[in-house]
């Protein structure tokens, strides 16, 4: 019932091609939108902003960064924190040695930057594939922290190597309160889901499906491998680049190379098992796993009686529960969370009258 | 000319620590297909509760006994709660229920027995030994004893005993193994129980040099590049490509580490392998894939 498509007829081929070919969903989405632009900065308080949202805006956005690359085009990469980190260092740069340049641009510059450094690590991926390929982008990982702690230059001669964030300014705006920032992530979030979630099922995001299932026949039909490969690790480099940034001036405002460390590339990819490997809507849902369940947890911990679990058995706990979490994930519903919510879309059409 | 030896020779030792931990994914790789990310909190996993044992008064053999039994058990849940749901699933996934798998191993290692830095003494002094001249940690060589006669064990099991025949008819055909009626399950927990004992014995090593402590499970990331230089099936190209990865790193940190600043023996690996597997996509002893469409 709420899902029906009854009455709504596709009366030209653009209609066949629509993103949300139902209305409920068009409206569905403009709805959100409003919501999160117009009605969240007026109902949050800072500590959604600073704890909750923005940190869910961008390890969304970096999801859908890997998502492009692994979920897509089936090229498994354990360097996404590197790439971020690239793309933070790359705008802070920007920034600092190119006085006058908006901060926007900057960031679209760190993103670039990020994908010239993505680039680089992808073009073993044309002669090798599969766990080999982890070698590669693990390579970017190490190299890229060494580099960026090794050589002052990249922090100003920070003594700690650590950067803190340019002016938040857009077109004269301030954007650096919490409801601000939140802002800010969000326009730059929602423009590049745009972005991406229309590169997935264009000609290229086909190409990408292609050379994931068999990159062999994807070569035989005439799928010109390096020039696809290349470009996906290319977007994929510049989406993880412009989360790199926001995470380190819209969340944290300082960040030193350590905060992009293997651990963050891992926290990125179980974002996109959870969510769903090669879904869109699937890295909001693990953004938002991966963001709200640790809070959950430390929660239900405070209800325990005090001192029954200190905060170290905790995090021990925290890790234990992800691991099973993503065991369970892979064995149950390997499509992630994005298959349980098109389950339940699918239920929803029908309800309440079924078959 | 005698110092360029001694950071060789250096480097070789080193190496063979490397080659320990690498062999503990050859095996899981040869017989599952599986890239067991896992290997290094299993590392972790066996070093802490050898050592906290050894701290609540357990005699050394009794304490290496239990957990030995314990690594069995281990192998056995893997086998049973995380392999057998997932069969004939692709690599991918399974490399991900590794990672997984690595958390939960970590997490527990340090629920039960806690997070702080363990001392662990084998009673091996690591004063350096005169060779021929050259400087030699006794240390070292002990750990390259104990990987030689590793391996000479391993390939006496692998190649003179029943359960080493259907580990090898596996290897090399899963399905016609099966066929003759290997038990697939079985082969499967022994070979995760032999590089659960493996990972004790390089668990017992590398804390000794180390302390037993979480960043035990790193050397995973050091066994990496080993893996590749050697290829991912073959025991001898996990010695060959440790001894060459503990060589380089080592004379590059000496002879390059001047020029382009320190601290590169976290990357080089990698670089290094990923030279190799331009040329070599296999590693040097791996087998070829071969691809049909």
């Amino acid at each position: 019932m709420l899902y029906r498509e009854a009455g709504q007829f596709s009366v030209r081929y653009a209609d066949d091609r629509r993103f949300f070919r139902l209305r409920q969903g068009r409206l569905g989405l403009a709805a959100l939108l409003t919501f999160a632009f117009l009605g969240v900065p007026l109902l949050g308080n800072d500590y959604w902003f600073s704890a909750i949202l923005i940190p869910f805006l961008v390890l969304s956005l970096a999801g859908l960064g890997l998502n492009l690359l692994t979920g897509y085009a089936g090229q498994l990469s354990l360097g996404s924190a590197a790439f971020m980190a690239v793309g933070a260092f790359a705008t802070y740069n920007f920034e600092l040695r190119l006085p006058g340049l908006p901060l926007l641009a900057s960031i679209v510059l760190g993103g670039l930057s990020a994908a010239l450094v993505a680039v680089l690590f992808g073009l073993p991926s044309l002669r090798i594939k599969g766990f080999y390929l982890i070698v590669s982008t693990l390579a970017a990982q190490f190299f890229v922290q060494w580099a960026l702690t090794r050589f002052g230059w990249f922090s100003n001669y920070n003594s700690s190597g650590v950067i803190t964030a340019p002016p938040l300014q857009v077109a004269g705006l301030d954007f650096s309160s919490p409801a601000g920032r939140y802002l800010l992530t969000l326009g730059v979030v929602s423009a590049l889901f745009w972005l991406g979630a229309n590169l997935a099922r264009s000609e290229l995001g086909r190409n990408w499906m292609a050379v994931r299932d068999m990159d062999t026949a994807a070569a035989v039909i005439g799928i010109p491998l390096l020039k696809t490969k290349l470009l996906a690790f290319a977007i994929s480099g510049f989406f993880l680049g412009v989360a790199g940034a926001l995470w380190a001036f819209t969340y944290l405002g300082t960040v030193e190379p350590h905060g992009f460390d293997l651990s963050r590339s891992f926290q990125i990819l179980f974002i996109i098992i959870i969510g769903g490997l090669g879904s869109i809507l699937g890295n909001f849902l693990g953004a938002a796993f991966i963001v709200l369940f640790p809070l959950l947890l430390s929660n239900l911990a405070t209800l325990l009686p005090a001192g029954f679990i200190d905060a170290g058995q905790l995090e021990n706990l925290q890790k234990m529960v992800f691991g099973v979490l993503i065991i369970l994930f892979l064995i149950k519903e390997p499509e992630g969370l994005a298959r349980l919510w098109q389950r339940f879309r699918e239920r929803a059409r029908l309800w309440p009258l079924r078959y | 000319m005698e110092f360029f030896f001694e950071v060789l020779i250096g480097g070789l030792l080193a190496g063979v620590m490397y080659s320990l931990v690498a062999i503990g994914f050859v095996l899981i790789y040869k017989a599952s297909g599986v890239f067991n990310f896992a290997q290094g909190a299993m590392v972790l996993f066996a070093a802490l509760t050898f050592v906290s044992l050894l701290e609540r008064g357990v005699p050394f053999w009794a304490a290496f006994a239990v957990t030995l039994a314990l690594m069995v058990a281990l192998a056995l849940l893997i086998e049973r709660a995380v392999l057998r749901p997932l069969v004939n699933r692709s690599p991918i996934t399974l490399f991900m229920a590794t990672l997984g798998l690595s958390y939960v191993i970590e997490g527990a290692a340090q629920a039960l027995w806690g997070a702080q830095v363990h001392g662990l003494e084998l009673g091996i002094s690591d004063e350096p030994l005169e060779l021929g001249g050259l400087l030699l940690s006794q240390f070292d060589l002990f750990a390259a004893a104990t990987a030689a006669v590793l391996v000479i064990a391993l390939s006496l099991l692998f190649n003179r005993t029943r359960i080493g025949l259907a580990l090898r008819a596996v290897a090399d055909d899963p399905l016609a193994a099966q066929a003759v009626g290997v038990r697939l399950q079985r082969v499967w927990a022994v070979v995760w129980a032999v590089a659960g004992f493996v990972g004790l014995v390089a668990g017992l090593l590398w804390g000794a040099r180390l302390g037993v402590q979480f960043s035990l499970s790193l050397v995973v990331l050091k066994a990496l590049p080993v893996l590749i230089i050697g290829g991912f099936t073959s025991v001898s190209g996990a010695i060959v490509g440790g001894l060459l990865v503990g060589a380089s790193e080592k004379l590059a940190e000496v002879y390059l580490g001047p020029w382009i600043g320190g601290g590169l023996e976290n990357w080089f690996p990698y670089v290094l392998a990923l030279l190799f597997l331009l040329v070599r996509p296999a590693g040097l002893f791996g087998e070829r894939a071969i691809e049909r469409v």
